[in-house]
């Protein structure tokens, strides 16, 4: 016998042994890809039917508001239309002050208070990280403080406030506190994404002959572009979403902003609700929110964490 | 550095960056100063006094308060408001949990079902709470339509209608609303957890279960308790689900304690009457602010 073949001839069990482990190995990966294949199953299954449950509202609203005006309001609802249509929108063109007027009121509010908001927030964010001065660390501490206290517990001084600085029931008046509401939590945004620029990058724009503001404006605020965007979306959802001091300062009808305009809507004219109508409505208000957070939820995600943390 | 700093004469004039930081800041000061701390104080004044929207206030000392002691419509409003608040909590943050869970693994279309739980949270309560009434109603409602066609029922469920349905309906519209937001706050919990503790466990053979039971919810009470704390605190300043939704009905039975102050204010003209009950709900939330804090202060202070 060669030794090859002796080798050979002992490597009989071992290679049974190992075939029979393979084997089991085998049989044992197949009932686990098995067992995985239906856990997956199960697991997407459930992931799609909850990712349905939480679409549907949406989807079925939007969807209805493509109906006939008499189709929206039948009872019961049906659930397939027997044709398309946009009136439902000409309808909310046409309603109260129109919805042109409405989403003018919103977008200006909402705009309005992203940019100040934005524009306060740089220059306080700026200012508490980047300069030392006495009563810094308290003035900061208040300003923080105050995310504590809900918004609704001030609203009636507000009210007064407003009408003593002749802002009562103007939309400039209500972006105004929309600001203060928005400020602490942009502020501090802003306090850590310049914490996060290195020093050197100011001081070298310093000593390149810059100004403070010079280098805040042309070298830092590039840097702390994602802070600025998650402040400006919080600031965007906040006022675009609110409703509670929007229905307690604004007396006009033609200064409402959705929301309000909305509620409104619901107590319908003569009792009867105009569903379409309420629908089209409904799609318009969460349209602008949707878009936005589907494009940017990275930063917006960010800030929650953020804002989670700290509070 | 500090010791210079110190000794340095109080009244020392500031220097040229010390005055530009207080100038960077100052807008910021400025409003919050007139927009919240001004108001933040006359609110506290105005409790004080008999406040109506129109014509002289007058100083009343405690005497809202001792109304407030004796008014069962706030009592009412503050009972309820807690039982919604223990309803709900525990529900947002089981559903939030099993979200998180599901969501939590990186695998294919994973991104596509947290942006689906999460969106709800970005569409405004009020709009929100518009479109659940829609679908609740017993007229044009898909849920009755749903359940009349099965034959699960046979005449139009008044979802809103009776109190213990309204309170559930309420919450599965707050549940829908609100879940994808705890869930991201458990999800930034769960990822911080180290692998290896997993890895250690599996090699002892622990299952999927056992991981959960014995490695990611101890890891993870901290999370859980601020989870749990924004989640009550958000739910005491509940306003707009029972403003759209009941609007306080059946019988007043959902009226909650903001919504009463804005009753109180701006349907019976009782300003200070609202002050002081604002300054009541203040100090309960500063409770539970303090409350957090507590639970959530680092391990090693």
């Amino acid at each position: 016998m060669t030794k090859q073949s002796l080798a050979y001839a002992e490597s009989v069990p071992a290679a049974t042994a190992a075939a029979l482990a393979s084997a089991a190995r085998g049989r044992f990966a197949l009932s686990r890809r098995a067992r995985d294949s239906l856990g997956g199953t199960l697991y997407y299954l459930a992931c799609v039917l909850l990712t349905l449950i939480f679409l549907f509202p949406i989807g079925w609203s939007a969807f209805t508001s493509f109906y006939t005006p008499t189709e929206a309001m039948a009872s019961p609802p049906v659930y397939w239309p027997s044709r398309f249509s946009v009136q439902n929108y000409a309808n909310l063109a046409q309603y109260g002050h129109g919805i042109w007027r409405y989403l003018w009121n919103s977008a200006s509010v909402t705009l309005l208070t992203v940019g100040m908001t934005l524009v306060l927030a740089t220059l306080g964010g700026y200012g508490f990280s980047r300069f030392r001065f006495p009563g810094r660390n308290l003035i900061f501490v208040v300003i923080l403080a105050t995310l504590m206290i809900p918004f609704q517990s001030i609203l009636t001084p507000l009210f007064i406030l407003l009408r003593i600085l002749h802002l009562q029931d103007t939309l400039i008046g209500l972006a105004l506190v929309y600001t203060t509401f928005q400020l602490p939590f942009a502020v501090f945004m802003l306090r850590n994404a310049f914490d996060a620029v290195p020093r050197e990058v100011e001081e070298a724009s310093l000593l390149d002959g810059c100004t403070p503001m010079r280098s805040l404006l042309l070298v830092m605020l590039p840097l702390v572009k994602p802070g600025l965007v998650t402040a400006g979306l919080f600031a965007f959802f906040g006022s675009w979403n609110e409703l509670l001091a929007a229905l307690i300062l604004m007396g006009d009808a033609k200064n409402f902003t959705l929301p309000v305009m909305l509620l409104n809507a619901q107590s319908g004219q003569l009792g009867a609700v105009n569903w379409g109508l309420m629908q089209a409505g409904i799609t318009i208000s969460i349209l602008p929110c949707a878009v936005l957070f589907l494009l940017l939820q990275r930063y917006y995600i960010n800030g929650l964490i953020a804002g989670a943390v700290k509070a | 550095m500090n010791i210079a700093a110190s000794l340095r004469l109080p009244r020392a004039p500031l220097s040229r960056r010390e005055r530009a930081g207080y100038a960077f800041i100052l807008p910021c000061v400025l409003f919050t100063t007139v927009f919240f701390l001004v108001p933040l104080a006359m609110t506290l004044w105005m409790s004080f006094n008999h406040w109506p929207l129109l014509g002289k206030p007058s100083f009343a000392g405690l005497a809202n308060y001792l109304d407030l002691l004796q008014d069962e419509s706030f009592w009412g409003a503050l009972w309820f408001t807690t039982r919604y608040t223990l309803v709900v909590t525990p529900a947002i943050f089981l559903l939030a949990f099993a979200l998180a869970l599901l969501v939590h693994r990186a695998v294919r279309f994973v991104g596509i079902f947290r942006t689906a739980f999460f969106l709800p949270v970005v569409i405004g309560m009020a709009t929100a709470s518009l479109l659940w009434w829609w679908m609740f109603n017993d007229q044009v409602g898909i849920f009755s339509a749903v359940l009349m066609d099965l034959g699960l029922v046979d005449e139009p469920v008044q979802w809103l209608a009776e109190t213990n349905s309204a309170l559930a309906s309420i919450v599965v519209m707050v549940l829908w609303k609100a879940a994808g937001f705890t869930m991201v706050i458990l999800l930034v919990g769960m990822q911080a957890i180290p692998q290896d503790l997993y890895e250690a466990a599996r090699m002892d053979g622990a299952r999927w279960i056992q991981q959960t039971r014995y490695i990611t919810i101890p890891m993870m009470r901290r999370t859980f308790a601020l989870a749990l704390t924004m989640s009550v605190i958000g739910s005491y300043l509940a306003f707009e689900q029972f403003f759209v939704l009941t609007k306080g009905g059946p019988m007043n039975s959902t009226i909650s304690v903001v919504h009463w102050i804005y009753r109180a204010s701006f349907t019976y003209f009782k300003l200070g009457y609202g002050a002081a009950m604002s300054v009541v709900l203040l100090l309960i939330l500063l409770v539970l602010s303090v409350i957090q804090m507590y639970l959530l202060r680092d391990d090693n202070d």
